[in-house]
């Protein structure tokens, strides 16, 4: 069959149905809760309930947002798959043209959660169903650098007692349980890291405190103390044996996943920024019909082309890593490629948006400005644009950590 | 030869090819010499010498539309993968090593040329009817093929789809008369030579607004005007000229080089230089009313010529573009500094990185267009996306593709220094290709 590269349409029904979403529940509440700060946003409960319909209603609704898992390969030849990669980033990227506060902020949709349904056993999925799951890897000395965190986890019977402290857990305080990844051997760097589900309410699992942020205002950011936190050694996610890379093998392949879903929200959010900075300067009688010559165009024009082509560039190559993922494919490179890419072209759009609609722009009547706050965060969290760029060269290089630092 | 037994002798030769069957794409290689033999049958001995027009069918033979299924898929078909290898490797084995020597003398030598006909590339293009062994239309297909003969060189690429880029136009809009009364010819054993002359000398030239002028004369036109960046300039006997006629309109006109009033020149540029461009002339030349490409209605379909022709364009880039990125990380990877490679450095890592996001993008926004125009929808958005993208990006690359390698790219012992060349025309270019 001929190379296409459109939606389908099983899918962009899936992506109007995310799109209402983000209009009618997302929209109205965005400034609200950029300005009420570590508030509950309650209208999600109500919406929580409503996408578990969806998703029961049909093969993969608005619920199964956050929810994408790696297809395994049969190796024989088999029909290409549009699935829940496909799936998750298109519905994120219409969540986020809503807000992409609310959209971290659904309850059960968590980054935990990813990390759950990449890793955990058939038991584990079954016991940590329905449960809203926060995930916790960085550390006030150990940002990129996951290998070197050194919050620990000793075996002592049948749990595992954990200790340290984690930052910027998104969700700390709202989400059912936390996965924590801790260090089962400091001294043997990343094979002995192990993700741990951690449940509200475990004596010694303490929020010390919510960051107040320059966006994303609507999403918790908890800073979380471990004090002699006993877990059941069950709650080990994936396998418990410190083997070579293992445990952060769990690590990057969450990451492997959910880097194409980041790159999604900033797709979303910019494209947001350029639909209504397009909608502003027609008024000004800037229109943008791909009819000029682009050196005789005006310079606004001409600049709204400009954006929209590198947001092309990102969306495609967001939806070739979700594809390749939904068809086994290995799709490390290409997923760091797409979130570096749509990290700092989001991020520059919504800028640059800013500054073509000026006072409209930059004052609280329109939400341009929040929306150039929002984006920053994407270019940073899951892996800076930097790491990206350090995992997309090694594998092009085909050099180590050691040797490409 | 006959046409029948070149078709044969040509497609024969892609079949059976040792290669192809150590590739496992027999098949679909087969299927295609299939096709090739009931288009020269039905052909059958119509070639006749000279430019005359031919009765021929009365309706024009034209490229079906392959259909699509309704899913994103990234997947080449056994077809593409098969003429994306055959085209790889002539990129490889024949026009890089001919690449600097083609650029100096400005001229693509005969010989690296007939090795593209393994690629049976115009066999593809005509349809069946008309003596081919095409029957869809791909865009996608000529994309690919770009692409991969860029990879071995931009100006001897150009050269050699400047002909099949008239053909595809001929094909897609030409008259049953026009068809007949060129299409054989470009299947003889000497081809015919032919190519594009769109752009004009003027700064910030727009082939939406042109400068060359057909006006209405008695039995035809009469063309006035000046084209500048014209491929084939040594060799074309046939070109495809933009005028505008009245009330401004664009239109496309077929003129033959020994028309009178036609001046050829060599004006050769900063790169590109094996496709031997020059500049066209046209001193009152005066043509038949066949001559106008569809016969008329060209304001219908100009628009869309000038997107399939940017598509060409940005794949072409892409093809390039990736030849830079294979060569700075062997490169790079080689050279040490301080003690170490260069490529322990993010510095340089990171510039090498960007170079294959930027260039995935590229691919990625000019296949979008493609596929689009293959399945028959609207592409004009995307091919402005695509090309403003492309352009932009393939200078980047070509720049730090020099940068990269540092003093060693500024010199002609590395080939960046021609890519540095030819990336700097996709911004400006037009014409060239129409996938």
């Amino acid at each position: 069959m001929p190379i296409n590269l459109e939606i389908s349409k099983t899918l962009a029904t899936f992506a109007q149905q995310a799109h209402e979403v983000a209009e009618h529940v997302f929209r109205p509440i965005s400034r609200k809760y950029d300005r009420a700060e570590h508030q509950y946003p309650v209208e999600l409960d109500m919406l929580a309930k409503v996408m578990d319909g969806m998703r029961e209603g049909a093969g993969h609704g608005v619920g199964a947002v956050g929810r994408a898992k790696h297809e395994p390969t049969n190796g024989a030849a088999r029909e290409v798959r549009n699935g829940s990669n496909m799936a998750a980033v298109l519905g994120m990227t219409e969540l986020c043209w809503g807000d992409v506060g609310l959209a971290l902020t659904i309850p059960r949709q968590g980054l935990g959660n990813a990390a759950i349904a990449a890793v955990a056993n058939e038991e584990q999925m079954q016991r940590f169903q329905g449960r809203w799951a926060a995930m916790a890897i960085t550390e006030p000395e150990a940002g990129s650098d996951s290998a070197s965190i050194k919050t620990t986890a000793r075996l002592d019977g049948d749990h595992y007692v954990i200790d340290g402290e984690k930052i910027f857990v998104t969700c700390g305080e709202r989400a059912d349980a936390i996965v924590v990844w801790a260090t089962l051997d400091k001294t043997l760097g990343r094979a002995a890291i192990k993700p741990f589900v951690v449940e509200k309410g475990t004596p010694g699992l303490e929020v010390v405190r919510l960051d107040k942020k320059l966006g994303i205002r609507a999403s918790d950011t908890a800073t979380i103390r471990l004090t002699e936190c006993r877990v059941p050694r069950e709650n080990l996610l994936g396998n418990p044996d410190v083997g070579v890379d293992r445990g952060f093998a769990g690590v990057m392949k969450t990451f492997d996943n959910t880097r194409p879903i980041v790159a999604a929200m900033s797709i979303g959010v910019a494209c947001a920024a350029l639909e209504r900075t397009k909608e502003l300067l027609a008024s000004e009688g800037i229109i943008t019909d791909y009819k000029s010559s682009f050196y005789r165009a005006a310079a606004a024009e001409a600049e709204l082309y400009r954006l929209e082509a590198e947001l092309e560039a990102a969306r495609l190559l967001t939806l070739k890593a979700a594809w390749m993922a939904d068809n086994g494919l290995p799709n490390s490179k290409e997923a760091s490629m797409a979130k570096a890419k749509a990290g700092r072209v989001g991020n520059a759009i919504t800028l640059r948006c800013v500054e073509l609609c000026s006072s409209a722009g930059y004052g609280e009547t329109e939400l341009l400005e929040k929306w150039a706050r929002d984006s920053k965060i994407l270019d940073i969290f899951e892996g800076t644009e930097q790491i990206q760029l350090l995992i997309v060269a090694r594998r092009l290089l085909g050099k180590s950590s050691d040797q490409l630092k | 030869m006959s046409a029948i037994g070149r078709t044969l002798s040509v497609l024969t030769r892609v079949a059976g090819s040792e290669f192809i069957g150590r590739v496992g794409l027999r098949r679909p290689a087969q299927e295609l010499a299939s096709r090739a033999v009931r288009g020269s049958v039905a052909l059958g001995a119509a070639a006749t010498r000279g430019f005359q027009a031919l009765s021929g069918p009365s309706e024009a033979a034209r490229l079906a539309t392959p259909k699509a299924r309704d899913r994103f898929d990234l997947t080449p078909t056994d077809e593409q993968v098969m003429i994306r290898t055959t085209a790889a490797r002539v990129a490889r084995d024949h026009f890089r090593g001919a690449a600097m020597g083609a650029s100096e003398a400005c001229s693509a030598p005969a010989e690296v040329m007939t090795k593209l006909e393994d690629l049976g590339l115009m066999h593809y293009a005509i349809p069946e009817a008309l003596g081919g062994a095409g029957n869809e239309s791909s865009p996608v297909t000529n994309a690919i093929v770009a692409e991969a003969l860029a990879y071995g060189d931009m100006g001897l690429a150009l050269a050699a789809l400047s002909p099949v880029g008239v053909v595809n136009a001929l094909v897609r809009w030409g008259s049953a008369s026009q068809q007949a009364t060129y299409l054989p010819k470009f299947l003889e054993q000497s081809g015919l030579p032919a190519a594009l002359a769109l752009m004009e000398p003027q700064p910030l030239a727009d082939p939406f607004s042109l400068r060359t002028r057909a006006t209405a004369a008695r039995s035809g036109f009469t063309l006035r005007g000046k084209k500048a960046l014209v491929p084939l300039s040594e060799t074309a006997n046939l070109f495809l000229v933009s005028a505008r006629v009245e009330g401004n309109r664009p239109e496309l006109f077929l003129v033959e080089r020994d028309a009178p009033g036609v001046t050829v020149r060599a004006a050769p540029a900063m790169g590109l230089r094996a496709a031997s461009l020059g500049s066209l002339e046209l001193a009152d030349v005066p043509v038949e009313a066949g001559a106008l490409l569809g016969e008329g209605g060209g304001g219908d379909f100009y628009e869309e010529m000038i997107d399939r022709a940017r598509i060409g364009w940005c794949a072409l880039a892409t093809g390039t573009a990736q030849a830079v990125l294979d060569y700075v990380i062997e490169y790079c990877n080689g050279r040490a500094a301080f003690g170490e490679p260069i490529t322990n450095r993010q510095a340089v890592a990171f510039m090498i990185a960007d170079i294959a996001i930027e260039l995935e993008s590229m691919r990625l926004l000019t296949l979008r267009a493609a596929s689009r125009a293959e399945q028959g929808l609207a592409f004009h958005r995307e091919t402005y996306l695509a090309r403003l993208l492309s352009a932009e990006k393939a200078v980047e690359i070509g720049t730090n593709g020099v940068q990269l390698l540092g003093g060693h790219g500024y010199v002609k012992e590395h080939p960046v220094e021609r890519w540095y060349r030819d990336l700097a025309a996709v911004g400006l270019m037009e014409g060239g290709f129409v996938v």
